[in-house]
């Protein structure tokens, strides 16, 4: 069951940005491509833990700003030579405000 | 037998298809009422924009005239306006009385969206919807040749009505909401160039645009920004979008969401009333092309004669009717799942291909200065044909479809002796290969003597290209490293490039150069953001988004993701009351660790992101601003106690170095910047293994360049010995500006010395006086754009909140 909450307006998240969403499962970050689409995964980066939200996107993908991991925006990948993943969660933008799908944070806890 | 009675509502290009059609098909199976509120028929509205700019007239754009009404046995009320529908008797009413009906066909079309500022009902003030507002415009331009005109709306029907009136005599100016022109159809880079097209034809195009008001007395006069810019307009026009015009279904209780809502078959709620065109809603979407429309008139007309056409929506394709402008748009070219991109571009000749795939077929297609590949592409988008067999060529059209992957030393090995290589400088193929037979056996060497690929650079992989075939195995290609994986060209290419061809914008550089990716990367989009900001400091506007984290949050990000805050501390002098602050400071943030630095002033580590527009704000009320710690940029300027204290000081080197840290603060520079005053060759301040350091003696002030104590330990080199403390000044504003004008991003200046020679550096900066004093003039210019507190403009509570989470879900998600 999808469970799509409203957590702010498309203008608040800057071109090619990100935001962050506090959530029981932890910080999310929800990034903006120059295309206005917006991606929801963990504000974690796989490799030591960095922000990612506080990162530079480029194209799909955002870099971590600690080690330059590059992570996937769709996948929640690493890319290049580096191993490893973060949890993406379903986002989506109608009428200018951004939904997350929180029905898979409902179960989880913040580490 | 009498026929049913067909009353059409809107004699616009719909219901006119629709007419053709049920013509066609049984000329004889209705008795049909025309009513329109225009005084006139249908004519190609779509074709009005060719009327405005006087390339076409109103005769040349009817599609039905008189007499096709009259043979057909219309009954024309035009000029009469429907003003209710009577559905229980079946009769529409005007205001010259009842008509009834049997059928009833609504084709209202849509209604200009007038944004609600003040002064929009202004005489002036108009929208573009209309023949009469064409004409409205025309006698705009006659009455006042070389009056101005704003048009707000940079979509396909403001920039339409812009050109239009460009071409009338009139001083056009766009206004555009949103980041780049005509985003719902194009993305950045081909919006990008549409904006520089307009341009040159003397359209002034201002996005990010928010309009507060229309300025006047009864009549427009200029149109206010949001920003405060003020624009002179004796004509606005409003083209910002359209709605779909529903007011008398509406007042019929017809079913109306978004627009009138209609099944597969065009009819609405009631089944005797069907509707077509940019009124209706079919499937959730409502539609603003001609396309659609066409497809819902052939589906009402089958209807109307009992027969079955569904209609299944339209993916819908946009041209921009402006003459000289090739554009075409189609389908979905967002960033989304699973898509992927194939880039095209030709920066001579100015064109942008850009294919969107999904699953190996086209789901979105831009096309800028070469879309006559656009309709195949749009069919094949259409039909969802599976692409990958040829997607190795398919960026190239239908003309290599299917064909093998063409191998690029075959492409060039192809070509005539006489295809002209360098654009530039007008080089042709034989020419250079006759040059690399004759000796020249490296791209420098082809350069010198043919002078291709020596100007614009664009064509260096085609020259390149012709060496190794020239050559065989004998040509060593150039190890150029280039900037990174979206680009071959190199720093310093770039740097040059960015100046020779007045490159001011990051989509201009990505799209004039050839980038290969649409937004490029982490490394090249920050050195990209600096060489753009250092070379137009007017022109640029700084790109927060293309910055490094530190750069971006003005604070240095540390191991576990918080941040240090280190306040400047002028020449490394403090007085109590800041020192108080910075105590203050770190206790109410609870800051874990707090730090002498090596540039003699106080780092506090380990402050969250989101209390860092609060600390900033408490260290601005006791008069201090950010210390720069995580900037390419200046850091500080360390000093000694010079006279003021020390038995063996000769100069006032305390002051010297406030001196230069207050003029050079806030600068950007290709990498940090560290600097050092000393007031005797004691040293203590360490001048000598800085970026810029200067040793004060008896007779003035040596300044040493191009040190390092970092990864390499360097002493400075000698620049100059000057007799002033102003002189010093001036000469170290000159070299940080050379410096910030050729180095490349990320060296240092020792590294950037070593490569350029010191005596360059000084014949620019001590030799030739008008040089330096140009160097600093244009220093200080920049200064006047970045001299600004970070600290204090994020602290203000609009900006802050970008520090803060977007949004606390815990609560509403744990349930």
């Amino acid at each position: 069951m999808s469970m799509w909450i409203d957590v702010g307006a498309l203008a608040d998240i800057p071109v090619r940005g990100a935001r962050v969403v506090k959530s029981p499962a932890g910080c999310i970050a929800l990034f903006r491509t120059a295309d206005d689409a917006v991606f929801a995964l963990d504000d974690r980066c796989p490799h030591k833990a960095g922000p990612l939200s506080d990162g530079i996107v480029h194209g799909k993908s955002v870099t971590c700003p600690l080690h330059n991991w590059v992570i996937s925006l769709e996948t929640g990948m690493a890319g290049g030579a580096d191993e490893g993943a973060v949890a993406t969660y379903p986002a989506d933008v109608r009428d200018g405000r951004v939904l997350i799908d929180a029905s898979r944070l409902a179960g989880r806890r913040a580490a | 037998m009498s026929k049913p009675k067909l009353v059409v509502v809107g004699a616009g290009m719909a219901s006119g298809r629709v007419l053709e059609h049920l013509f066609e098909t049984d000329a004889a199976a209705y008795d049909v009422t025309l009513f329109s509120a225009e005084p006139r028929g249908n004519y190609n509205r779509i074709m009005l924009s060719p009327v405005l700019s006087g390339e076409k007239t109103y005769e040349e754009i009817v599609t039905h005239d008189a007499d096709w009404y009259r043979a057909h046995g219309v009954d024309c009320r035009f000029g009469e306006t429907i003003v209710k529908i009577d559905r229980a008797r079946k009769v529409v009413v005007s205001a010259k009385g009842e008509t009834p009906y049997d059928k009833l066909l609504i084709a209202t079309g849509s209604a200009p969206v007038m944004i609600p500022v003040p002064g929009r009902d202004f005489d002036g003030v108009m929208a573009y919807r209309d023949l009469d507002d064409v004409e409205r415009m025309l006698a705009a331009a006659k009455a006042k040749p070389g009056a101005d005109a704003v048009v707000i709306g940079g979509g396909l029907l403001g920039l339409e009505a812009a050109a239009g009136l460009s071409r009338q005599g009139m001083n056009v100016t766009v206004l555009h909401l949103m980041g780049h022109l005509m985003e719902r159809q194009l993305d950045p880079a081909a919006g990008y160039l549409l904006r520089r097209e307009l341009e040159s034809r003397g359209i002034r195009v201002h996005c990010e645009a928010s309009t507060q008001a229309i300025l006047g007395e009864g009549k427009a006069e200029a149109v206010l920004l949001a920003d405060g810019t003020v624009y002179p307009a004796d004509l606005v026009v409003m083209a910002v979008g359209i709605r779909p015009e529903t007011r008398i279904a509406t007042d019929a209780r017809l079913r109306v969401e978004r627009g009138l809502v209609v099944d597969d078959h065009m009819v609405t709620s009631d089944p005797d009333i069907l509707a077509v065109g940019e009124c209706v809603e079919h499937a959730g979407k409502v539609y603003g092309l001609v396309a659609p429309l066409y497809e819902m008139a052939k589906t009402a007309a089958a209807t109307l004669l009992g027969r079955e056409a569904p209609y299944r929506g339209s993916v819908t394709s946009t041209k921009l009717k402006v003459t000289g402008v090739d554009l075409f748009s189609a389908g979905d070219f967002a960033e989304a799942d699973g898509h992927e991109d194939i880039v095209f571009r030709d920066p001579g000749r100015g064109v942008y291909k850009r294919l969107v795939l999904k699953d190996d077929r086209i789901v979105g297609a831009v096309m800028y200065g070469d879309a006559a590949d656009g309709p195949w592409f749009f069919g094949q988008l259409k039909d969802g044909a599976d692409v990958s067999a040829m997607r190795d060529t398919l960026i190239f059209g239908p003309a290599y479809a299917g064909g093998s992957a063409l191998d690029p030393m075959a492409a060039v090995a192809a070509l005539p002796d006489e295809a002209e290589i360098c654009g530039c400088n007008g080089v042709c193929k034989s020419r250079i290969v006759a040059a690399i037979q004759d000796g020249s056996g490296d791209l420098a060497a082809v350069r010198a003597t043919t002078k291709a690929s020596s100007s614009c650079g664009t064509c260096t992989g085609l020259v390149e290209q012709l060496l190794a075939l020239t050559l065989g195995d004998d040509f060593a290609p150039p190890t150029v490293q280039p900037m990174c994986a979206c680009t071959d060209l190199a720093h310093e290419d770039v740097r040059r490039l960015i100046k020779s061809q007045e490159l001011k914008s990051m989509a201009s550089v990505m799209q004039e150069l050839g980038w290969k990716t649409s937004c490029g990367c982490h490394v090249c989009r920050p050195a990209l953001n600096y060489y753009l900001l250092a070379d137009w400091p007017e022109e640029y506007a700084d790109d927060p988004q293309s910055r490094f984290v530190n750069e971006r949050n003005h604070a240095n990000i540390q191991k576990d993701g918080t941040f240090s805050v280190v306040p400047r501390m002028w020449g490394g002098i403090t007085t109590p009351a800041e020192l108080r602050a910075i105590a203050d400071a770190a206790e109410k943030y609870a800051v874990p660790t707090v730090k002498v630095t090596g540039g003699q002033r106080i780092d506090l580590l380990g402050v969250s992101k989101s209390d860092l527009p609060a600390i900033w704000a408490d260290l601005n009320q006791a008069g201090l601003v950010s210390g720069h710690a995580y900037a390419k940029g200046l850091r500080t300027v360390k000093t000694c106690v010079g006279t003021d204290h020390c038995r063996f000081g000769t100069q006032d080197s305390t002051a010297l170095g406030i001196a230069i840290e207050k003029r050079m603060w806030g600068s950007w520079t290709p990498h940090k910047v560290k600097m050092a005053v000393s007031g005797c060759p004691r040293n203590c301040a360490e001048a000598t293994c800085k970026d810029v350091g200067v040793i004060c003696v008896d007779s003035g002030f040596e300044v040493g360049v191009a040190g390092a104590a970092g990864m390499d330990v360097k002493e400075t080199e000698r620049l100059a010995k000057v007799a002033t403390q102003e002189e010093a000044i001036e000469l170290i504003c000159a070299f940080v500006q050379l410096y910030r004008e050729n180095a490349k991003y990320l060296d240092r200046p020792y590294k950037w010395v070593a490569k350029v020679g010191l005596d360059w550096v000084k014949a620019r900066v001590v030799d030739d006086l008008e040089s330096r004093q140009a160097l600093v003039a244009r220093f200080d210019l920049s200064q006047r754009v970045y001299q600004k507190d970070p600290w204090a403009e994020r602290a203000a509570p609009d900006r802050a909140r970008a520090f803060q989470p977007l949004a606390d879900i815990v609560l509403e998600a744990a349930e």
